[in-house]
């Protein structure tokens, strides 16, 4: 079994378990509405991670810590300022990006009557926020590594 | 023959995060089981509150459905609420985590050759469904949130049934990968929380290949990329939770599509679907509304707004939960839906077929349990808060049952049929 499968028993009975139900799902989903949509929506989901924010974040990543590192005075690492704040920034983009470019807006005020205004400049009221708060903390822990570093006159 | 290796990620020095292991993935893994679990659960519950075995409530048809269904409960009345709240709200917070996660594990995704076995290319199989359907119900519950719809699917079959790919795939995941969780905690337990970043070193190389072989100098230490991953969570939990929790929370919930202080006045909470929305002509609820009590075919009773007014009234104060998380709880005042039932002779039917005077539009109508339609604490409401019902909230009369879905609670009720089981 190990030799020529590759791995146990209880491996493969457990895949044919999960693989069984999750065709039974996708057998559904061809008699739903729209079905190539919903396929379409299923591969582009691992698209849209794998093929698109990953390798952005990754490159934009490696960029500034080429740009940081060599820039970083004394031994206050300068890459976590800037990723922290911009990560939690782009976090609140994705979980709120309807509103933020009020897409659609007129489904939503249709149902509630009411709009999407606001949303945009609170992301970027938050995310200016979290930038600022990001760089008072460098300046603090670059003047304390300084002090440190600088024999007391 | 054996086949060079792909430059770029294929090539095993690419990776060199000193922080990436099994270690680091399995206490990402447990956080992403603990969240997913949690929305998993609420979200069939959710599904249960439906009660889709009745009438024509079911979304996703009946003959197409796993039979995890059963008579949705009346108390605790804010039952609904929590199990919405919870869904939702999590489903935002674990948006960081799967992000982290995933970037734990991305080596895994350029292994050379891909596939060496038939155990590694049904696991990839499994995989490929496990990350597809957990970034597709993200996706898809973030556009449902906020009312976007970029597709013609319905969006309840989608995640429902995308629901069932991703438990099918994170159960196997979790069999096959316990034993690697379990030995990275007997082996490290909790002790990297406690490295600085001076102190973070990279794990022992590893079979799977997370480990760098040529790691860089950490730029963050372990406890500091979950502080990251996890102060996204809190985040978006701060951002979003108002909206379920209210009161003073809910202009907090600066990300949350119902978070807008909408003033003081007995109606001023948050509507599901407008007047205007409802394409109702405005004489049918004013001068000429009637509320019918159907027994089967026949019409039994029907009542002007001030003979329901006449009735005995009651008042209780119930939430209003939205399947989308946002939830709002009044004060109401009404007619017991069990008098209403009394009245028409019907307490001893199955179920009442709720209609609203709304033309069309899939929630016009609502099936309500036996259970729910003799609960005490149900009413046909027609004052919220001490005032007539606003237009927008169901003028001039709506459905509030303790635990159910907001859009069950129908509004502008014109017809209530009661009947046998339909099943």
């Amino acid at each position: 079994m190990k030799r020529i499968y590759g791995s146990t028993p209880l491996h493969l009975l457990a895949h044919l378990a999960s693989l069984a139900l999750a065709g039974w799902a996708i057998l559904q989903i061809t008699d739903a509405r729209a079905p190539w949509q919903i396929f379409f929506w299923l591969i582009g989901s691992v698209l849209l991670h794998d093929a698109l924010l990953w390798p952005f974040y990754t490159i934009l990543d490696q960029i500034t810590q080429g740009l940081t590192i060599a820039g970083d005075r004394g031994r206050v690492l300068a890459i976590n300022h800037l990723r922290i704040p911009a990560g939690l920034s782009a976090l609140m983009f994705i979980a709120a990006f309807p509103a933020i470019l009020e897409l659609k807006e007129g489904n939503f005020t249709r149902v509630s009557g009411l709009g999407y205004e606001g949303y945009l400049g609170r992301w970027l009221l938050v995310s200016g926020l979290l930038f600022a708060g990001s760089a008072v903390l460098y300046a603090v822990r670059v003047r304390r590594v300084a002090a440190v570093a600088r024999p007391a006159q | 023959m054996k086949l060079p290796t792909p430059p770029g990620p294929f090539q095993p020095g690419f990776w060199d995060s000193p922080l990436r292991g099994p270690w680091m993935t399995s206490i990402l893994g447990l956080l992403l089981l603990l969240l997913m679990g949690i929305t998993s659960a609420t979200g069939l519950l959710s599904h249960a509150a439906y009660n889709p075995s009745l009438g024509m409530n079911a979304v996703v048809p009946e003959n197409a459905d796993l039979p995890l269904t059963f008579n949705w409960p009346t108390s605790p009345a804010w039952l609904y609420l929590v199990n919405q709240g919870l869904h939702v709200t999590t489903g935002f917070a674990v948006i960081p985590i799967l992000f982290a996660k995933l970037w734990s594990v991305m080596p895994r995704l350029f292994q050379f050759p891909p596939v060496r076995t038939p155990a590694e290319g049904i696991e990839r199989a499994s995989i490929g469904l496990f990350v597809a359907s957990s970034v597709f119900l993200l996706a898809t519950g973030i556009c449902n949130v906020f009312y976007y719809y970029p597709f013609d699917f319905n969006f309840v079959v989608a995640h429902y049934y995308g629901a069932v790919i991703f438990i099918a795939s994170m159960l196997v995941h979790l069999v096959i990968k316990l034993p690697t969780v379990f030995r990275a905690m007997r082996e490290h337990g909790l002790r990297p929380l406690g490295e600085s970043l001076a102190e973070t070193r990279s794990e022992p190389l590893d079979h799977a290949g997370l480990v760098a072989r040529t790691p860089l100098d950490p730029t963050m230490s372990r406890r500091g990329l979950l502080a990251f991953a996890g102060g996204g969570s809190v985040l978006l939990t701060v951002g979003i939770a108002g909206q379920t929790v209210g009161g003073f929370t809910r202009p907090l919930a600066f990300l949350a599509p119902r978070s807008q202080d909408l003033g003081s006045g007995p109606n001023a909470f948050q509507v599901n679907k407008t007047f205007k929305a409802s394409g109702i002509e405005i004489n049918a609820v004013r001068s000429e509304y009637r509320l019918d009590l159907k027994l089967g075919d026949r019409v039994v009773e029907s009542f002007s707004r001030a003979e329901l007014l006449a009735m005995p009234q009651h008042t209780e104060r119930l939430p209003i939960a939205c399947v989308e998380g946002w939830s709002s709880t009044q004060d109401w005042t009404g007619v017991r839906l069990a008098d209403l039932a009394r009245l028409a002779g019907a307490e001893n039917m199955d179920e009442v077929f709720v209609e609203s005077l709304q033309p069309r539009g899939v929630l016009r109508e609502a099936t309500l349990s036996q259970k729910q339609f003799l609960a005490k604490r149900s009413l046909l409401a027609l004052k919220v808060n001490g005032a007539d019902l606003s237009l927008d909230h169901g003028f001039p009369a709506r459905v509030i049952v303790p635990a159910l879905p907001g859009v069950h609670n129908t509004k502008w009720v014109s017809i209530m049929t009661f009947r046998g089981s339909t099943a």
